[in-house]
């Protein structure tokens, strides 16, 4: 047997209300794998993203993170071990930097040294020295700062899974870019397993190894950015591709 | 005193009430509706109703701190409620995100963020319950109502100014000093 997936969605289903937002949805990101999630507004991306650190309960099907059955696991447990990524930061704002980045490590009971040691080097990492951004807030951060916060904070406590919800959606085209890159830079060095919801697909290209398009709750195409500008499956895929060249 | 002993008492229970409202929805609206409803009662009427009962009732200030404690419960709670319900969805979803209990999510965040808002539901409080104080002279409760009562049953002016003009500083002062925690508080978030 092999390595199991990082992430692995087997057959789920997922509504809300009468609603189904999530129909027969197989998935896996394998370790040190990028995957995006890419569609328009309401497809189910995030939903999907979701059901990972369980802020959502699978109704039918199941979510293995590791090979494990996340509806077995502790859901406290399960997110301690799982970076979390959120749109425009979701940084608490009544907290400083280190504060947020630390939180995790808090969690989990490390002591006080360990953290400051920690918190040093993911802010480093992201290019916000502690020193100087250490004590700031999070209002007194641009944009692209604060996600870079949020980065720092996903990666604090080294979680083998990344999930990143629009990680870079709120943000200017400038600062996108820069961002961009440095996750690439970040991925080469940290070798994590990536769920990314996106609806860039240009973003999608750039910054995934194998791409899920997705479209009211159903997968139409997952595959290589090759896969899809070369074989796209259907109309709507093309339709996708075309957008981002 | 009666404020003080009333206004702590509304902070003490209207505060963790409106927590446990936020965590159960459907108990809200009725709650609040039946604090807003009582709010509605004259407070000269509410002394009165009180009167009679055994325990809560009587002559004295037992009974005004009751009856303040009523009206003062409905700013802290609907406050409390407000402030909590205020704070940013997608904050309370980073906090069970990363891994918060509950608990940690209330105590870390929740309650740090609302905290503004329960101030001033707290500093209204406060406010709404010096007024009324004077009122409950009526029931034997003391304090600075006697001179009011007293003087509009000579009919001297002199008299119900001695006791109003106090208790209007008294509400003014309370008001400022409640003011300047809650922006002194604010500075400390902003800082």
């Amino acid at each position: 047997m092999g390595v199991s997936p990082a992430i692995e969605f087997q057959v789920v289903r997922k509504s809300f209300g009468g609603r189904t937002v999530l129909d027969d949805f197989s998935l896996e990101v394998r370790p040190g794998e990028t995957v995006a999630l890419i569609g328009r507004s309401g497809c189910g991306k995030t939903t999907a993203l979701k059901l990972v650190n369980r802020l959502l309960e699978v109704d039918a099907g199941r979510v293995l993170v590791e090979g494990r059955d996340v509806a077995r696991e502790d859901a406290i447990a399960l997110r301690r071990k799982l970076g979390y990524v959120i749109q425009e930061g979701g940084l608490f704002p009544h907290w400083d930097v280190r504060s947020n980045v630390e939180t995790v490590p808090r969690l989990l009971g490390w002591d006080e040294e360990r953290r400051r040691r920690r918190s040093g080097e993911v802010l480093g990492m992201v290019s916000l020295p502690a020193e100087e951004f250490g004590g700031r807030r999070p209002r007194q951060l641009s944009g692209g700062q604060r996600q870079r916060v949020g980065v720092a904070r996903a990666l604090a406590a080294d979680p083998p899974v990344l999930l990143m919800d629009e990680p870079f959606g709120a943000l200017d085209p400038i600062a996108r870019r820069a961002l961009q890159r440095e996750f690439l830079d970040w991925k080469r060095r940290l070798k994590k397993a990536v769920l990314l919801v996106t609806h860039d697909m240009r973003e999608a290209f750039l910054l995934a190894d194998r791409i899920a398009v997705m479209d009211r709750g159903r997968i139409r195409q997952a595959g290589t950015k090759a896969d899809l500008v070369e074989r796209p499956a259907d109309d709507f895929v093309r339709e996708f591709v075309s957008e981002a060249s | 005193m009666l404020v003080a002993v009333s206004t702590l008492l509304a902070a003490a229970v209207g505060i963790p009430l409106g927590i446990v409202l936020t965590r159960r929805p459907r108990l809200a609206r009725p709650i609040l509706g039946i604090a807003g409803v009582v709010q509605t009662i004259p407070s000269l009427a509410l002394f009165g109703f009180l009167l009679p009962l055994p325990l809560i009732g009587g002559i004295g200030a037992r009974t005004a701190i009751v009856a303040l404690l009523v009206y003062a419960m409905l700013p802290v709670l609907r406050n409390t409620y407000a402030g909590i319900l205020s704070v940013d969805p997608a904050i309370s979803e980073a906090a069970t995100g990363l891994g918060m209990t509950a608990r940690q999510r209330l105590w870390w965040v929740e309650l740090p963020l609302a905290l503004p808002v329960v101030l001033a539901g707290v500093r209204i409080a406060t406010v709404v319950s010096i007024g009324l104080a004077t009122i409950a002279a009526a029931i034997g409760a003391g304090g600075l109502g006697v001179l009011i009562y007293r003087g509009i049953a000579i009919v001297d002016n002199r008299q119900i100014l001695a006791g109003a003009v106090p208790a209007a500083l008294l509400a003014l002062a309370a008001d400022g000093l409640l003011g300047w925690i809650e922006r002194r508080q604010s500075r400390w978030r902003e800082s």
